[in-house]
């Protein structure tokens, strides 16, 4: 079977007050389609960014990344765009719900871009799942964080997506709630077969995911 | 602390809305200032000074003296009738003796050969001469003519005179003769009729020095006069055009108050976070006021300076780059308009910005952890009120009108309620609007900025410039309909009742309409109430001359047309022994409704009961009579006809023809003077378009600072979006709703506060009738989507060129 994800010498470089600073050296790895696999590393040490690049947010200096088994930076951004609304969902550590629509507009807002017709019913149905039924017509800013990311759970979960990834899902939450989410997560991850790509600091967490990939400095290490 | 807000680009939107609105009430007012004065000077050629002093007297020169102190020039018109004599000829004509320097205002074209502008005034031994009098006498240039005991050389035809006036003051020829010749004249005799006047121009201050100098000074029959005075059809355009200048800076005002506002509420909120932050890291209340203070000192300074550096050059630029604008040679501007805008600039930033953060007593700290705590309810509140009390004293000091300023002030304040409340309900109620899209693309669009302040803003910001596009038709099409391109160019004066059919003949032989004949009697005012009355009843010199002359009257059935009522009612047929009387006079002459008025005509009197007061427009160029009677107790005096006409200028030989068939007729041709005036009232209107403009742009440029101030949400929005799979098709079409129902909604509600208020203004302010349009509507609507579309595409253009990380790491 073809890996869903492909890191080829990735690597990100940016200007920093004139002088050039590398962020990630010449990554490259593999995840296979319902693998679950862990990014940990000490702050600074490059995880969001390759995360970002994984999920092609953004571009990298040197590398590509082969997502379902095309090669995600031979697009322009627009195609990207359509390939993650076909194939990813997202999980922030700062939720990025769009503040002027309610819970459900959220959810039902990544199956409208796909042109469900039946958007309304499913994305009631993640939100009953996630246990929200009752606050469907509420604002973001009317919920708690913990309520917040599981708004935006079921806004990843809806569109049944092929991979999911999550950056600190549960940085901002405590650890009762965090861990609510991560069992949602992982759930999903194994009901659906959906790949999961996750971010953390927990070593414990972590160890919850198939597979972990240890950062530092921008590097894998062992 | 301002360096870091600055580099996290906090201060930067502020920054340019304040920048644009510091520009474009500084470009509207510099300009405004500059054709406000060029309008001044063009209208003072008619006096041929900025201000003049009238008498049947010569001057005490301690006049002269207190003048040239003061820095002012001055030259003094000595005037008066005498016979011309040419060969056997004799025409009675007004001589006018000049000092060196005169006219000190406007210029005097001449004809010596070659037609140019003429270099001061005859040479002592010459005189120049008008048309009327060259075609009268059969002059050559050259010629040589007698006037008193002088022999004079005609040197030139004046083509273009200055201080002329309309209507039967000039009705002989003139004739310019150098006042170095007056003495040896013989003419200047104690009864001649000589009218002394003394000319002055200088700036306003000194102008004001003088006059402040000479009132409690002047002796009786002296009259002191600027061109409002002296030009009643010149000073309705030229309060007018003020009105317009006013309004538009006005609308500059209104449009930086809305970029303020839309700039400013965003700001607040980011401050307020800071603030709490800084509370929970030991900051006292003063201390976080007096860093904010600091920095919003620096900020205006800054601002102003660009703002003021940025409106004069874009002015300066835009002037030179309008063909018509270059050719009027506009003076330049002086300072006040940059004051203007500075303190403009300071208040809207402290008034929208500053003054709101005064309720950072009352945002808890708590804030720093949940955001959604520390809004104090009384936000809005104090932001509007605050905003709206600045507005308020700025608008009372641009408009330069305390009756436009406080109408317009009233409208909006109106217009801001109706508003808010529209923009509330349409908020709420916009699920009817049908938008193509999905469910929620369309709440996206419906919510995603739209929101009340705003639409309010841009109502009202639209509002102010439909109202000056409307007001600025209304006007140009009241002045083309009472300048119309026929408007009566010849009088003819002096027609005997025996002659009526006869030239009404001879207008037909010539193929020209049939001229209304108006019936006129010479008369004096004998009594007021049956109490006599003599010049000295009256100090003021104009009223008596009235008292003291005999003046005209008519007799009618009907009310003039060009005619209006302003007190009373006509009377009907068959009425005995009323008149009407003109309400200028009547208040010159202390008047009244009810008063009973006696008139000595050709030594027999009657007398008759005032039943109403008219207005009359004296810059239609008709026939007009201060008092108007009863048919009845005037048919037998004698009287003559007189009348007024179009001569096209094809037709001209026919005066000449008139003139040999009708020999005891005076003609009086006033097109030089009708030109002038159309030429003036020409120019304001091109000003005016040209200030329209320039309001217009700087319109779109404060919109655009607007829609700058909600970028960093659409952007981080976008980002969102795109992370989830939208590409830039769906979020350009997003965007593009988004402003279009906006724009729409702003422009429904501007047009109907622009519909409303231009009417009070029309009305109530400049007079002028009002024209209901559909087309506000339209270009309400249109221009609203139009414009709030262009200009949201320009600022969030760049949404689309993010990387979404960058966006979502930096949150
Ligand atoms: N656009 C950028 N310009 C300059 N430096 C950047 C940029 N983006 C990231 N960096 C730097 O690259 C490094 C890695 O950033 P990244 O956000 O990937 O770290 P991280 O492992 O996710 O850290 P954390 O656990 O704190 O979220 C950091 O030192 C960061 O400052
Ligand atoms: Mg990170």
């Amino acid at each position: 079977m073809a890996s869903i994800l492909r890191a080829m010498n990735l690597g990100k470089q940016v200007e920093s007050g004139g002088q050039p600073l590398v962020i990630l050296h010449e990554v490259s790895f593999t995840v296979e389609p319902g693998d679950s696999l862990a990014i940990l590393g000490a702050s600074g040490s490059g995880k969001s960014t390759l995360l970002g690049l994984l999920a092609g947010l953004d571009v990298p200096s040197s590398g590509t990344v082969y997502l379902d088994g095309v090669d995600i930076f031979s697009f322009d951004e627009d195609e990207r765009a359509r390939l993650r609304g076909r194939l990813a969902g997202f999980v922030f550590q700062s939720f990025q719900l769009l503040p002027a629509l309610t819970a459900l507009e959220n959810v039902m807002l990544p199956l409208e871009l796909r042109g469900a017709s039946d958007a309304r019913d499913r994305a009631t149905a993640a939100l009953q799942r996630v246990g929200l039924v009752a606050r469907l017509s509420h604002l973001p800013k009317h919920l708690s964080g913990g309520e917040q990311q599981r708004v935006a759970m079921a806004r990843a979960f809806v569109v049944q997506p092929k991979i999911l990834f999550a950056d600190e899902p549960t940085g901002n939450l405590d650890a009762a709630t965090g861990g609510q989410i991560i069992d949602l997560m992982l759930e999903l991850n194994g009901a659906q077969g959906t790949t999961l790509i996750l971010v953390t600091h927990d070593e414990a967490l972590a160890q919850q995911c198939g597979r972990q990939l240890h950062l530092a400095a921008g590097r894998i290490v062992p | 602390m301002l360096r870091r807000d600055w580099r996290t680009g906090e201060w930067r939107v502020l920054l340019i809305a304040l920048v644009l609105a510091v520009g474009s009430i500084a470009t509207v007012g510099l300009f405004a200032n500059r054709v406000g004065l060029a309008l001044q000077q063009e209208a003072t050629s008619l006096l041929g000074a900025d201000l003049r002093l009238v008498a049947t007297h010569p001057f005490p020169p301690s006049y002269r003296a207190a003048a040239l102190q003061r820095g002012l020039r001055v030259v003094e018109v000595v005037t008066f009738p005498s016979m011309v004599v040419y060969g056997q000829q004799n025409v009675l004509a007004e001589i006018q003796a000049a000092e060196e320097g005169y006219p000190l205002r406007g210029k005097i074209h001449i004809d010596d050969g070659t037609p140019h502008v003429a270099q001061g005034i005859p040479a002592p031994g010459t005189v120049w001469a008008d048309k009327r009098l060259l075609q009268r006498m059969g002059l050559q240039l050259g010629n040589e003519v007698a006037i008193g005991a002088l022999h004079m050389r005609v040197a030139a035809r004046v083509v273009r005179d200055v201080d002329q006036s309309v209507g039967f003051a000039s009705f002989s020829p003139r004739v310019l003769i150098n006042a170095a010749d007056l003495p040896a004249s013989g003419l200047i005799q104690p009864g001649s009729r000589i009218s002394y006047r003394i000319l002055f121009a200088g700036d306003s201050a000194q102008l004001a020095d003088l006059r402040a100098w000479l009132k409690g000074r002047l002796l009786a029959g002296e009259k002191l006069e600027d061109v409002r005075d002296a030009r009643p059809e010149i000073r309705t355009a030229l309060e007018r055009a003020e009105h317009f200048l006013g309004l538009a800076a006005l609308t500059a005002v209104v449009l930086a108050g809305v970029a303020m506002a839309l700039a400013a509420s965003h700001f607040i909120m980011r401050h307020l976070d800071t603030c709490a932050m800084m509370r929970c890291l030991g900051a006292t209340q003063a201390q976080v006021l007096r860093i904010f203070m600091v920095q919003f000192l620096l900020l205006g300074g800054f601002a102003i300076l660009l703002g003021g550096l940025l409106g004069y050059a874009a002015q300066s630029a835009l002037v030179q780059s309008i063909e018509a604008m270059r050719e009027a040679a506009l003076p330049p501007p002086g300072w006040l308009p940059l004051w203007q805008a500075a303190a403009s600039g300071m208040a809207l930033l402290f008034g929208f910005a500053f003054l709101p953060l005064w309720q950072l007593k009352r945002v808890p700290p708590l804030r720093v952890i949940r955001r959604e705590l520390g809004m104090p309810p009384a936000r809005t509140g104090l932001l509007y009120v605050s905003g709206a009390a600045v507005l308020s004293v700025l608008f009372l000091w641009q408009a330069g009108s305390l009756k436009l300023g406080l109408t317009v002030l009233a409208g909006l304040i109106a217009g801001m309620l109706l508003f808010g409340l529209l923009a509330w309900l349409a908020v709420r109620t916009l699920t009817w609007l049908p938008l193509r899209g999905s469910h929620a693309f369309a709440n996206l669009a419906r919510h995603g900025r739209t929101n009340a302040l705003q639409i309010v803003a841009l109502s009202l910001g639209g509002m102010a410039l439909l109202l000056l596009t409307f007001v600025r038709a209304d006007l140009l099409e009241s002045w083309r309909s009472r300048m119309p391109p026929n408007a009566p160019n010849r009088f003819i004066v002096n027609i005997q009742p025996d002659q009526r059919a006869a030239i009404n003949n001879f207008f037909t032989q010539q193929q020209l309409p049939a001229p209304q004949l108006f019936p006129m009697v010479r008369g004096r005012l004998i009594a007021i109430n049956n109490h006599p009355i003599s010049g000295n009843n009256y100090p003021e010199a104009r009223a008596r001359a009235l008292v003291e002359r005999e003046f005209n009257l008519s007799w009618s059935d009907q009310l003039p047309t060009d005619n209006a009522l302003v007190q009373g009612a006509w009377w009907g047929q068959g009425a005995s022994s009323v008149l009407s009387v003109e309400e200028g006079i009547a208040k010159t002459l202390g008047i009244n409704m009810g008063d009973t008025l006696t008139y000595d005509v050709a030594g027999s009197s009657f007398s008759a009961q005032v039943v109403n007061l008219r207005k009359v427009q004296w810059d239609s160029m008709q026939v007009n009579f201060y008092v108007i009677t009863a048919p009845d107790m005037m048919k037998d005096f004698p009287a003559s006809y007189l009348t007024s006409f179009y001569l096209p200028a094809d037709k001209a030989q026919a005066s000449d023809a008139l003139i040999k068939a009708f020999p005891n007729l005076l003609l009086i041709d006033t097109d030089a003077v009708i030109e002038q005036v159309r030429q003036i009232i020409a120019q304001i209107a091109k000003t005016m378009s040209a200030v329209f403009l320039f309001t217009l742009l700087s319109g779109l440029a404060v919109l655009y600072a607007a829609l700058l101030a909600t970028q960093d949400e659409r952007i981080h929005q976008a980002a969102i979006l795109r992370t989830l799979g939208a590409d830039s098709r769906y979020l350009r079409r997003l965007h593009l709703t988004e402003f279009a129902v906006l724009g729409a909604l702003s422009g429904l509600f501007a047009a109907a506060g622009g519909t409303l208020l231009g009417w009070v203004l029309a009305i109530k302010v400049l007079e002028i009738p009002y024209h209901s349009s559909a087309l506000i509507w339209l270009v309400g609507v249109g221009g609203g989507i139009v414009t709030v579309t262009l200009a949201g595409w320009l600022a969030t253009r760049r949404v689309a060129q993010m990387s979404p990380l960058q966006v979502l790491q930096s949150v």
